[in-house]
């Protein structure tokens, strides 16, 4: 969406009027109920990312080791795994339906913030644009975190603290509550790009950059997510399940299944980049599609597809 | 003069022990209900306040009781009546004579109940030994407990102090304000830090784990895993169940991975060596790794 501009000032009436209103014409609104297209890791947004999967992540070793101790019964033994959210650095790349509105100041006319609201867990978010500082570092942190933005051009330009600890890909691997999200939100036309840029100094070795993409879909109805908690396999408590290191016998199965070497898949930055396909050069692809072959849209993935 | 001197021997050993001395401002967040948190003073302090008058949990450090008196005094002008020490440590309990003095407003002479369990008491009437120090009389509990609880009403709330045994100490204690739904836990959970298990005052891994345990007992999450209960921790941010969920499997992953290896017949310094804590060091202070898994490896298995 392009901003208009006056072209000049008719009267001195006009440009006071003008320069009153000056920073509205510089503010796209992102207002609409916006459907995900989901052709981003549609694999790992639909049926959910492979055990062992660390593909295109650059991670350090500390969230490697973490993702390979993960024991999957760790979402069933321990209830407060139950109804965990995502924060809105995967959120969005999950079940990602949203509805954007904004908060206009009745004094000035002017947006004084952003509320975005998600399928995933029914989750709500703020963004501030009315220059408030974020809060002090001993305060709580949340799932959607403290959000404060700024306009570039027609780009909003968010900026995320206050995380909590959640993940960088749903396989176990985390992203830790000292990380900084940034967001570009870009709209053209009907169509709406968020660029999340995530540092973490605990788990990455570098920025991870995602873009996600939306259409505007005034037609959409989000329902209610709801979750609730409840034992699911029931073991004394405070169990922790847990494989020790070395042990975890499912974290081959990803490159196996793919043919890919077993280190290609373990993420870190040096595999982001095209030099790394030099190390790929034995790399077969599996002769018959078997799981996950037709997965354009989240609704079309399936596995012994024919 | 000997006494003197024992005294001041005293004061200068406590005052080493526990977490890095504070400085600067002290930081003030109402938490909810009349829970505040007070951040800056050494161990963070928790000051519940009412028309009876201010009751702490800790008092941080003695050094920054004049800060902290003057960050409490603009949130009431009542005296301090009730101390709630949640473990021995100096940066928790070295402001139980000067903070309530600084703070003033109550009958001549008077002195707040200072209540701990029974432990903290006799480690700090305890005649010195090695380089555990007698504690000077007047930081001292005068309203100990010996029980699995204790409780009371004050400003209308129900306040229930719980001992949780052998953990970061023998004597730690978390304090629940249950009308505001806050849990102050000292320094069984500190966030974004191992845990201190001060294994020479009878702390141990297995009651480091049953505490953080009890923690999750108590805290019921508002929606998605997200406030109700919120808990302030000893040291670092405030949280809630969830953040206590990260570090309840922290503690208990890296006891797993210690007792797999010392099963194995290695030495301590072999378990070392194997850096069973390494993929959270990153998150929890790589140079304190090595003490934690010292102290899970001493205290295994009820070992001490």
């Amino acid at each position: 969406m392009k901003a208009k501009r006056l072209p000049f000032c008719l009267t001195p009436l006009l440009c006071a009027g003008a320069i009153g209103v000056a920073p509205a014409f510089a503010q796209v609104d992102f207002t609409g109920e916006w459907a995900p297209f989901y052709h981003e890791d549609g694999v790992e947004r639909g049926p959910g990312a492979e055990l062992g999967d660390y593909t295109e992540l650059p991670i350090n070793d500390a969230a490697r080791m973490r993702a390979d101790s993960f024991d999957a019964d760790r979402i069933s033994v321990e209830e407060e795994y139950q109804c965990r959210p995502h924060s809105p650095d995967y959120g969005f790349r999950s079940l990602g339906n949203v509805r954007i509105w904004r908060e206009i100041d009745p004094e000035t006319q002017q947006v004084v913030a952003f509320h975005t609201h998600t399928l995933a867990w029914d989750s709500e978010r703020t963004i501030y644009l009315d220059g408030r500082p974020h809060p002090p570092d001993y305060a709580a942190h949340t799932w959607q975190g403290f959000s404060t933005g700024v306009w570039n051009g027609d780009a909003l330009v968010v900026t995320t603290t206050h995380l909590k600890e959640n993940y960088l890909r749903r396989n176990a691997l985390p992203r830790s509550d000292r990380a900084i999200v940034t967001e570009h939100w870009i709209r053209h036309g009907d169509i709406l790009t968020i660029v999340t840029i995530t540092e973490d100094p605990v788990f990455l070795e570098e920025p991870l950059v995602r873009s996600t993409n939306w259409y505007l879909d005034p037609g959409q109805h989000i329902g209610i997510f709801g979750c609730e908690y409840a034992p699911e396999v029931p073991k004394p408590e405070g169990t922790v399940p847990n494989f020790l290191p070395g042990q975890n016998p499912f974290l081959h199965e990803f490159a196996n299944y793919y043919g890919l070497p077993f280190e290609a898949t373990r993420g870190g930055k040096e595999t982001l980049y095209p030099e790394y396909q030099e190390k790929l050069k034995d790399y077969k692809p599996p002769a018959k599609c078997e799981r996950y072959c037709r997965c354009l849209g989240i609704y079309e993935c399936n596995v012994n597809s024919k | 003069m000997q006494r003197q001197l024992q005294v001041v021997i005293a004061l200068a050993v406590f005052a080493v022990c526990g977490f890095a001395q504070p400085t600067g401002e002290i930081g003030v967040l109402k938490v909810q209900g009349n829970v505040y948190m007070l951040v800056g003073a050494g161990g963070n302090i928790a000051a519940q306040v009412g028309a009876d008058g201010i009751l702490v949990a800790d008092t941080g450090t003695e050094a920054m009781a004049p800060q902290v008196a003057a960050a409490l005094k603009k949130l009431s002008s009542k005296p301090i009546a009730w101390v709630i020490d949640t473990n021995i440590d100096s940066d928790h309990t070295g402001g139980n004579a000067a903070l309530p003095k600084l703070v003033g407003g109550g009958a001549p002479g008077a002195r707040p109940r200072i209540v701990a369990y029974e432990n903290v008491l006799n480690r700090m009437s305890a005649p010195p030994t090695g380089n555990l120090p007698q504690a000077p009389d007047a930081l001292w509990p005068n309203d100990e407990y010996a029980m699995a609880s204790k409780d009371f009403s004050f400003n209308g709330e129900a306040i229930i102090v719980h001992h949780v045994p052998a953990a970061h100490t023998d004597g730690d204690s978390m304090v629940h304000f249950r009308r505001s739904d806050v849990l102050v836990v000292g320094d069984v959970f500190t966030p974004g830090r191992y845990p201190v298990i001060d294994v020479a005052r009878g702390g141990s891994i297995q009651g480091e784990i049953d505490a953080v345990n009890e923690i999750l007992r108590i805290t019921v999450p508002l929606k998605y895993q997200e406030a109700g209960t919120y808990v302030i921790p000893g040291h670092g941010r405030l949280c809630d169940e969830a953040d206590v969920v990260e570090f309840r499997d922290m503690v208990t992953i890296v006891r797993d991975r210690v007792r797999n290896l010392k099963s194995k017949g290695m030495t301590l310094d072999q378990v070392k060596a194997a850096r069973p804590t390494r993929d959270y060091d990153t998150e929890y202070d790589a140079k304190e790794g090595d003490a934690f898994v010292e102290a899970v490896y001493k205290t295994l298995d009820g070992n001490k």
